[in-house]
This record gives structure tokens, sequence and C-alpha cells, in this order.
């Protein structure tokens, strides 16, 4: 275990010298943060214009549901972006040959390997909505304890598919683009589901569970949802972290190395 | 001139056909519309909600923006840093040739392989919601067709200008990363501009985002009712024309400077 730990700072202190190299890209990631979060708040204030609610929740209420959203994708352009999409080089160049050799899980290597300072401004922007709403709602302090746990879970939901899904290049090397339909979906998480018809909410439930990324978060830090659900977003995200890692292994079962 | 074009064209779509399961998943991750369309149509079917649109306005502009975003669709700007980076642009700056021709079949011939799975999505749309179905007038198909034209030239040319940083800097899709967030708020990707407050909306019709979805989109629907709404067509196509003006002009100003520039890496 210290061992990973280890590793861990090693392989993040390495990458985040070498993304230094490339500066400039923080004024983009910043400007492009600003301008997704005034446009986000823009978009769920359209929805005021003309009613009281967005799906039965009030304006600071789907606020919420947007800060766990850019909480998210911070920490996906932070720590899934530059690891996942690898997988398919890894894959085409014969080099995941490299990866297996190592004396070191190859899952916890393709998933870490690289850090991304970029996805920082959306971290922050998240962070500083969600707690612009826990005050504003007047929650409990103990608010902020639920927040945590409950972005990690659905954090360990998006992992899981995106892992899932960036593995498919074992056996079809050009379906890479598969993740980009996930972060599409996604999409939908910016937005409280009761907004949503009720096909949608079925597809977004239990087909890509987008449901359990921000709107069960939100209303678990709301209190709108009790333990049972707390239990339920548990299950899932573990269920789906051990079917993640079942599907790797099953996965590489297939794995021909390209280069021999 | 004819013959070049055709051989140009086959080409090209020969090579996307090459790439259709990508083609399939692009379009499977094009689902923007659809999830808008909800919130929108949701939104506005209460008897107490009070937009400018009802429920089926809606699923009609999302519908017909999902058909302009669709046939609008540019990467050239990664396209062509991947040509500078890799050194593949020197021997086309060899050619008599622009280089330009080649990106814009690229584009064109795309449409073509797309346009099966295009298809096969409306038909089923409108079977799973046969309400939102419509005939278009013919004079506003004719519109629409021209917005939708003039809209994929100015969307290419916008990107194809700042790919012209290429010359100066390794990375040029920092600056698309940044206007497409512009793009997707102000082109009226989230809501069409009739639900913008008035002030935005004027600022908004200035700039070149909203005919790049909006006004061809809202065309298609019912130009006479977007008109009585507000929307000053002529003036649509004048600012529109403007736009791609100023960039053609600007793109061939920093083409020139920029192959001045060019040092062809990699060759």
């Amino acid at each position: 275990m210290t061992r990973y730990l280890r590793t861990l700072r090693r392989f993040w202190s390495a990458s985040f010298s070498a993304e230094m190299e490339y500066r400039a890209n923080f004024v983009v990631a910043t400007v492009v943060s600003v301008l997704n979060l005034v446009g986000g708040v823009f978009t769920i204030w359209l929805f005021f214009t003309g009613r009281d609610d967005l799906g039965g929740w009030s304006m600071t209420q789907a606020l919420l549901v947007m800060g766990i959203f850019t909480l998210l994708s911070g920490v996906s352009d932070a720590l899934l972006v530059p690891n996942l999409s690898r997988i398919v080089h890894f894959v085409q160049q014969g080099t995941l040959d490299y990866v297996l050799l190592k004396p070191i899980d190859s899952q916890y290597y393709l998933s870490t390997r690289n850090l991304s300072p970029w996805g920082l401004p959306n971290i922050l922007f998240g962070l500083g909505v969600i707690s612009y709403c826990v005050v504003k709602l007047d929650l409990p302090p103990s608010a902020f304890g639920i927040a945590a746990l409950a972005v990690a879970l659905a954090m360990a939901v998006v992992y899981s598919l995106w892992f899932m899904l960036a593995s498919i290049t074992i056996w079809f090397v050009k379906v890479y683009n598969v993740t980009h339909v996930l972060q599409s979906f996604m999409e939908a998480g910016k937005y409280p589901m009761s907004a949503f018809p009720h096909a949608y909410r079925v597809v977004l439930t239990f087909v890509i569970p987008v449901a359990f990324m921000t709107t069960v978060p939100a209303q678990l830090i709301l209190g709108k949802a009790g333990g049972d659900w707390f239990a339920i977003a548990a299950m899932l995200a573990v269920g789906l972290f051990i079917v993640s890692r079942l599907w790797w292994r099953f996965a590489l079962r297939f794995y021909t190395s390209a280069s021999s | 001139m004819l013959r070049r074009t055709r051989t140009l064209l086959s080409v090209s779509f020969a090579h996307m056909l090459e790439y259709r399961a990508e083609l399939f998943l692009w379009m499977l991750a094009s689902v923007m519309p659809f999830i808008m369309m909800g919130l929108w149509v949701s939104a506005s079917s209460d008897e107490s909600a009070n937009y400018a649109l009802g429920p089926l306005e809606f699923a009609r502009y999302f519908i017909a923006m999902f058909i302009v975003r669709q046939l609008t669709m540019i990467w050239v700007i990664w396209d062509f840093e991947w040509h500078v980076v890799e050194g593949r642009l020197s021997p086309y700056l060899l050619q008599p040739m622009d280089p330009v021709w080649r990106f814009i079949a690229g584009h064109v011939a795309e449409r073509g392989a797309r346009g099966p799975f295009v298809l096969v999505l409306l038909v089923l749309f409108f079977v799973l919601y046969p309400d939102a179905w419509w005939v278009p007038a013919l004079r506003d198909v004719g519109l629409c067709v021209l917005a939708v034209v003039l809209a994929f030239l100015l969307r290419f040319m916008m990107q194809y200008t700042m790919a012209m940083g290429c010359f100066w800097v390794e990375r040029a899709s920092g600056m698309e990363a940044m206007t497409f967030a512009l793009y997707m708020f102000l082109s009226g990707m989230v809501a069409p501009l009739e639900i913008f407050p008035p002030s935005v909306r004027e600022i908004a019709m200035w700039t070149p985002f909203p005919y790049l979805v909006y006004f061809p989109s809202t065309l298609l629907v019912d130009s006479a009712g977007a008109a009585a709404g507000g929307l000053d067509i002529a003036r649509g196509f004048a600012v529109l024309t403007g736009w791609l003006v100023v960039f053609t002009l600007l793109n061939r100003w920093l083409w020139r400077m920029g192959l001045k520039h060019y040092s062809a890496m990699g060759a």
C-alpha cells in the first residue's frame, strides 16, 4: 500500500513538471472554466425566466447540481482524460506490454500515471459553487461532510464507466471515441434529473447512470434523499468499481501485442 | 477544375467511409440538442410555464438544430494543427493547389458519409415523437439551406483563421477551446434566442455565434414566425455575410504572413 502511495507521488510530481512546460494552457483552462461557469449559470437562470422551479428545484438547489458537475469535470480533466485517453496509444503501439510487465497493478498504473493541473480551475469553481449553495441554503455544517462522501462515490461511478469504455480499445482500436459518447451524455448531469421527461430519466438512471453522478449527491447534500439512497449510491459505486476490475482482467485475456 | 473537385471529393469520401465506426460514435456523442430539448419541452409543458415558445416549438427548434449542427460540424483546426506538427503540410505546399481545398473537401465528403446515420436518427425521432413532425414551407427550406451553407463556411473560416496560429505557436487549438465556450452559450445551443433577455439577444445577434446554429435552425422551423418574434432575416444574412468576409480576409492575410514564418517542422 505504501509502495503504491510512494509511486503515486513520483508519478504526479513527474507529470506535473512535464505539464509545466505548457504553462499557457493554464490561461486557456481558466478562461474556459470561467466562460463555462458563467454560461452554465446563465442557462439555468433562463429556465427561471418562465417559471419558479426547474423540475421542482429552486435556483440555488439547481446551482448545487451544476457545482457538483463542475467539480466532477475538473477531476476528470485532471485525472481521467490524461490517463484513460492514452490506453488506446498503449494498445496501438504495443507499449502496453511494458505496462503489464511492471511490478505494479496495470489498472492502477494506467489510471494514475498522469496528473494534469489544468483541471484545477474547474475543481476550485466547483468547490466554490457547492460551498456557496450550502451556505445560501442554510444547511448544517455536516452538509460538507456529506458532500465530500457523496461526490467521492459519484467520482467512483464516473471513473469505473470511463475506464471500462476506454478499455474497449483492447478489442477495437478504432473506437477510442467511445468515451466522448459518455462525456456528452454526462452533459445532462448539469441539471436535476427531475427536470427531464420520464423516458430520459429512465435512460439516465439505468442505462447511463448520470443521475448518480450529480443529482443523487445533490439530493443527499440537501437532505432530500435519506440514508437508503446513500446505501444505493455506495453499492453502485463499489459495484461498478469491482466490475471495472473484473472487466479489465477479462479484456487483457484478449490482448495480443501489436509489436510482436 | 470540375474534374479536380470530383477527384478530391471522391478521395475524401472513400477516406471517410473507412471511419464509419468513428462517425457513428461521433453521432451518438451529439446528444446535446436532445438533452436541451428534453429540458425545455418538459419545462414548457406545465400550464403555469410562461416562455416565448411552447413545447412543440421547442421540440422542432432543437431537432432543426440537430440537423444544422450535423451539417456544420467543423474540425479543421485539429486537422491543420496535426498537419503542421507532423510536417505533413509541406508536401501540400508544393502542389499547385491551395491546401484549404483539401480541408474543405474533407469536410464536405464527411457529410455524405454521415448522412445515412442522421436520416436514421431523424426517422427514429419522429416515430417516437410524431407530434413534433412538421413540413417546413418551401421558402423556409430555401432560406435554411442558404443559411446552412453560409454558416458552414463561416464556422470553417473562423476555425481556419485560428488554425493559422499554428504557424507561430505549436498548439493553436487552445483558441478554439475558448471560443467554443462562447459558441456553446451564444449560438443558441442551450436555448433559442427568443428566450434570452432582449438586451443579451441584441448583443448576441451582432456576434457571429447565433448565425452558426440559431439562425439556420429557426429559419427551418418557421421563418415567418421568427420574423414576427423580432428576427430581422435580411439583417441576419447581412451580418452573417459580413463576418464571413471579415474572417476570410483575415485568414488570407494570416496565411500569407504565416507561410513566411513557417519552418516546416519534421521536414
